[in-house]
């Protein structure tokens, strides 16, 4: 007899490797493992409890604890102020570097495209630790008015997410027909029409995507803005770093779902339109 | 008439060192429908996209309607193209793909959208202005690629390799309606192809080109039926091709000796010696149990090696003493099984010594 | 692709920018603790650029080698596992049916986009003695001693199980570090081994299955070094970043799992001593661009991976 399983009517082919005891197991326990983490941190954010331990029933409380402690939203304004203007800022940046390396020859090609990837291939501590040094040694002014006093910090999440935003958008212009551009010129287009009625529109998926990416990035990053930050700048990973050190509470469980529903969806919303977007071309 | 293209000299040469089309000349009419055919990396393409000015000559010059060529871009040449993968704006509705060209020129939005709509209809694509591309087959997409050329009102309308991505039965109703396309707007067309078939049955003169070179430019007729070289002659459906000697040189007439068939007379103009192809197309023969009489005939005897069947016709491979094999086309006239047809046989093949065809290259 | 001297003024207007920002913003940082590396450290802010080499030699003194070491091993342990875990996992998304595939790739994707602090966080959350993990086994643990004395065995469970219960210490060593580079990690092994497995042509497996194989020995003999350059890959990309790890040794290790990344930033921070860290940071990127190196090297002679852009 064959042997039947989940997955359908039909008997299990060699090869339908999912089917198989061994690799089910394998593959249930990492998915236990990489979820149940993070699910149960979200669970007890609703859990009636201080302790944090037993669930007590549920409550909404500390997402309204989360709302009234002005440190953690202020960190958390700083980190959204952040990351809008770094996203803005590699937006701009990464598609310069899309154009180049996907338009152009030139000499040294190779070591440019090279040199363009360390901010995306080197440890974040050296990263981290070199703005640091930077930002000292120019003297950068650390009683500035907000905004502009998290202008280093902008400066320094632009280095690191550009480069990733470069790549996201030359993948999508790889898909790019030329003949496109030749139509266009064809019909009577010169450079500057070609570029906003044919390249531009192409690239807007990517765009978005790559606009989506660096913003979670930045967003994200805590280890380089670990560095750039003073005690004026804190941003929302810094200051959850700083709760997280002395003890787990529920207003920090509140606090990580809440980022983590917003990183989650945004990078969703970005790799689903960056899948349309391949899937037209 | 003064040509509406001219092409003198044309060399292109990438790098100094791939020759891509090799100082061509020649001279394309107003108002034909005109096709460069050869196989792929023969030139055809790169000449096209000289034209279109995509592609800048190493050497030479193109006139178009007199005017040369050398300095004007793209997008400020009186020509205009039907891509391979047709290009249409897949951001873009229907309407604003074939009005771009118009908004370019600074036509005014209400005289764009009449000959908009007017040249949808040419394409028989009337009120499909809303739709977006990819709500379109790929038959349609070609349509929506020529109006936004021809809404141009072009000198003259290029097009590369127009009907390969369509499939089969499409590509044949098409290849009708640019025929009658070409008719009713009267525009001088270029087609590029690869496609024997297309190139016959559509253009009125064509140009075979081969590593960069035009080998011949004739009407489809005398290029099927004239070859002026190996090359068109084999490119060009089917032949059966011999290798033979001139043995004697009348005016009017030569004879060839041929290993395995004898001697041919065959009629050549000019002169003629050596080492000479000869070659009869498969159709043009026939196979026949008796030897055929007449002076004009050429028969030579053999076995039946293998014969094909295609449904329309056959296509019988016979072998003689000597190790020649001949192919013929005999048309499958009857539902039943022709007496010709039997492997083994011994049968003679035959045709018209006129229709014999000399091949000096 | 044009040359660009066909287009100098395009080529500049998108080529300038970037590359000023690039040189500015994080070259010159990076050129900055390169040349701090080559300095002696003269009071609180003081740095003398003497072009002094003591910064790389203090790097080799038995104490900091000894965490270099650690780093390693925690990094290299965690790659490993990752490796035993990732390989089947890829292989059963490759092979699961299509419409599966996507949904169990984003769901190894899935945690890998949420902070890695937060991620840190929840293992803490989970693994510590007054955590999840400790608490369930607790309920375990009472269930069974009630379960024991209902037969009148109660000194039985107390032999087994012990007086009372005793949380396990599972936060603040070695093992935490290396379970917490482990879940961070996962995905950096499984997308380049699925993107290699994805590529091979199943029938390469059919025909090992086909001439009498087992799926281990497929496995071993055909599936391995046919996707030998993925496995590379996937194992430099996920021993990079473990490497270099701050967060995690930080928030997940005991005093003794302090890897590069936190000594780098001591010396940044409380030690106060930037020659140093300096020199600490050229050498941990020393290690990574030989990693990297290996990995272009192997990729060519494997042919291309297929995960650059």
């Amino acid at each position: 007899m064959a042997r039947r399983s989940l997955f359908g009517k039909d008997p299990a082919g060699p090869l339908d490797y999912l089917r198989k005891w061994p690799l089910l197991t394998v593959m249930a326990a990492t998915f236990i493992f990489l979820y149940v983490p993070l699910l149960t941190l979200m669970a007890y954010s609703f859990n009636d409890s201080r302790r944090n331990i037993v669930w007590r029933g549920f409550t909404t409380d500390y997402y309204g604890k989360l709302f009234n402690n002005t440190d953690l939203m202020i960190a958390f304004g700083n980190s959204l102020t952040i990351a809008l203007f770094s996203t803005i800022f590699s937006l701009v940046l990464g598609a310069m570097v899309a154009i180049l390396l996907w338009r152009f020859k030139f000499p040294l090609k190779p070591l440019y495209e090279g040199t363009m990837a360390l901010p995306i291939v080197i440890p974040e501590i050296c990263m981290g630790v070199a703005m640091l040094a930077f930002f000292a040694r120019i003297g950068w002014p650390n009683d500035l008015i907000w905004p502009i006093n998290l202008a280093n910090i902008i400066i320094a999440h632009i280095s690191f997410t550009f480069p990733f935003v470069a790549v996201i958008i030359r993948a999508r212009l790889a898909g790019f027909n030329r003949e496109q551009e030749e139509a266009a010129r064809d019909l009577g287009a010169g450079d500057w029409e070609v570029y906003r009625d044919v390249i531009i529109p192409h690239m807007k998926p990517g765009l978005v995507a790559g606009g989506l990416l660096a913003f979670t990035l930045s967003l994200d990053d805590f280890v380089i803005t670990f560095f750039t930050s003073g005690p004026e700048t804190v941003t929302f990973p810094v200051k959850v770093y700083s709760m997280v050190r002395f003890s787990v509470t529920p207003e920090v469980n509140a606090a990580s779902t809440v980022l983590i529903v917003i990183t989650v969806l945004l990078t969703a919303i970005g790799l689903w339109l960056q899948n349309k977007g391949t899937a037209k071309k | 008439m003064t040509p509406i293209i001219g092409i003198q000299s044309i060399t292109k040469n990438y790098g100094g060192e791939v020759l891509a089309v090799d100082d061509v000349s020649l001279d394309i009419r107003p108002g034909e429908f005109f096709a460069l055919l050869g196989p792929s990396g023969c030139g055809k393409t790169t000449l096209l996209r000289m034209i279109a000015g995509f592609e800048v000559p190493s050497a030479g010059k193109i006139l178009i309607d007199g005017q040369d060529m050398s300095n004007v871009p793209p997008n400020k040449r009186p020509v205009n193209m039907v891509f391979q993968s047709y290009a249409v704006f897949p951001h873009m509705t229907v309407a604003d793909n074939v009005a771009y060209g118009l908004k370019m020129d600074g036509v005014s939005k209400s005289d764009a959208a009449g000959r908009v709509e007017e040249a949808l209809g040419l394409v028989q694509l009337p009120g499909y202005g809303n739709r977006m591309p990819d709500q379109l087959s790929g038959g349609q997409r070609q349509r929506v690629a020529l109006a936004r050329a021809l809404v141009k009102r072009p000198k003259v309308l290029l097009l590369d390799e127009p009907l390969s991505a369509l499939d089969a039965k499409l590509r044949e109703a098409m290849q009708l309606e640019l025929r009658n396309l070409q008719a009713t707007v009267g525009i001088t067309f270029v087609m590029v192809t690869h496609d024997q078939d297309e190139a016959l049955s559509m253009a009125d003169r064509v140009a075979v080109m081969e590593n960069g070179v035009v080998k011949q430019l004739a009407p489809p007729r005398d290029l099927y039926e004239y070859p002026s070289c190996r090359f068109v002659a084999d490119f060009i459906g089917k032949m059966n091709l011999f290798q033979g000697k001139v043995t004697n040189s009348a005016s009017g007439e030569i004879t060839v000796g041929v290993d395995g068939i004898g001697d041919i007379r065959v009629p050549h103009d000019g002169a003629a010696s050596g080492e000479i192809g000869i070659a009869i197309r498969p159709e043009k023969a026939s196979v026949s149990a008796e030897k055929p009489e007449g002076a004009d005939t050429v028969a030579i005897e053999g076995t039946i090696i293998q014969i094909a069947y295609h449904g329309d016709e056959s296509h019988v491979f016979v072998k003689t003493d000597n190790g020649l094999t001949v192919s013929v086309t005999c048309p499958n006239r009857t539902r039943t099984i022709d007496d010709i047809a039997n492997h083994g046989d011994r049968r003679w093949v035959s045709w018209n010594r006129g229709d014999t065809l000399v091949l000096a290259e | 692709m044009d040359s660009w001297y066909k287009f100098k003024r395009v080529f500049l207007s998108v080529g300038v920018p970037p590359t000023f920002w690039l040189v500015a913003f994080f070259l010159v940082p990076l050129a900055l603790i390169w040349v701090f590396s080559f300095g002696e450290k003269t009071g609180v802010v003081g740095i003398d650029i003497t072009w002094t080499i003591d910064n790389y030699i203090r790097a080799f003194n038995p104490d900091i080698l000894k965490i270099f070491a650690k780093s390693l091993w925690l990094a290299i342990a965690a790659t490993v596992i990752c490796l035993f875990v990732g390989l089947p996992v890829a292989l059963g998304i490759v092979y699961a049916p299509s419409k599966w595939k996507g949904l169990l790739l984003l769901g190894i994707m899935l945690p890998f986009w949420t902070n890695l602090l937060i991620r840190t966080y929840a293992l803490i959350a989970v693994l510590r003695t007054r955590g999840y993990v400790n608490f369930t086994l607790e309920w375990f643990d009472a269930k069974i001693r009630v379960l024991f004395d209902l037969f009148g065995m109660g000194g039985i469970a107390t032999a087994l199980l012990g007086e009372r219960f005793q949380a396990l210490e599972l936060l603040y060593n070695d093992n935490a570090v290396i379970l917490g580079l482990v879940y961070v990690h996962l995905p950096f092994m499984v997308l380049p081994l699925y993107a290699a497995l994805e590529r091979l042509d199943r029938s390469y497996l059919e025909a090992s299955l086909d001439l009498g194989a087992g799926h281990l020995r497929t496995l071993w003999n055909v599936v391995v070094p046919l996707a030998l350059p993925g496995i590379i890959s996937g194992i430099i990309i996920t021993f990079i970043p473990a490497l270099g790890s701050f967060l995690t040794p930080d928030l997940l290790g005991g005093p003794d799992s302090a890897m590069i990344a936190t000594i780098i930033e001591r010396q940044f921070k409380s030690a106060n001593d930037w020659p140093f860290g300096s020199a600490l940071s050229f050498l941990l990127m020393y290690i990574t661009f030989g990693a990297l190196a290996l990995r272009a090297v192997m990729a060519k002679r494997g042919g291309s991976d297929g995960l650059e852009g």
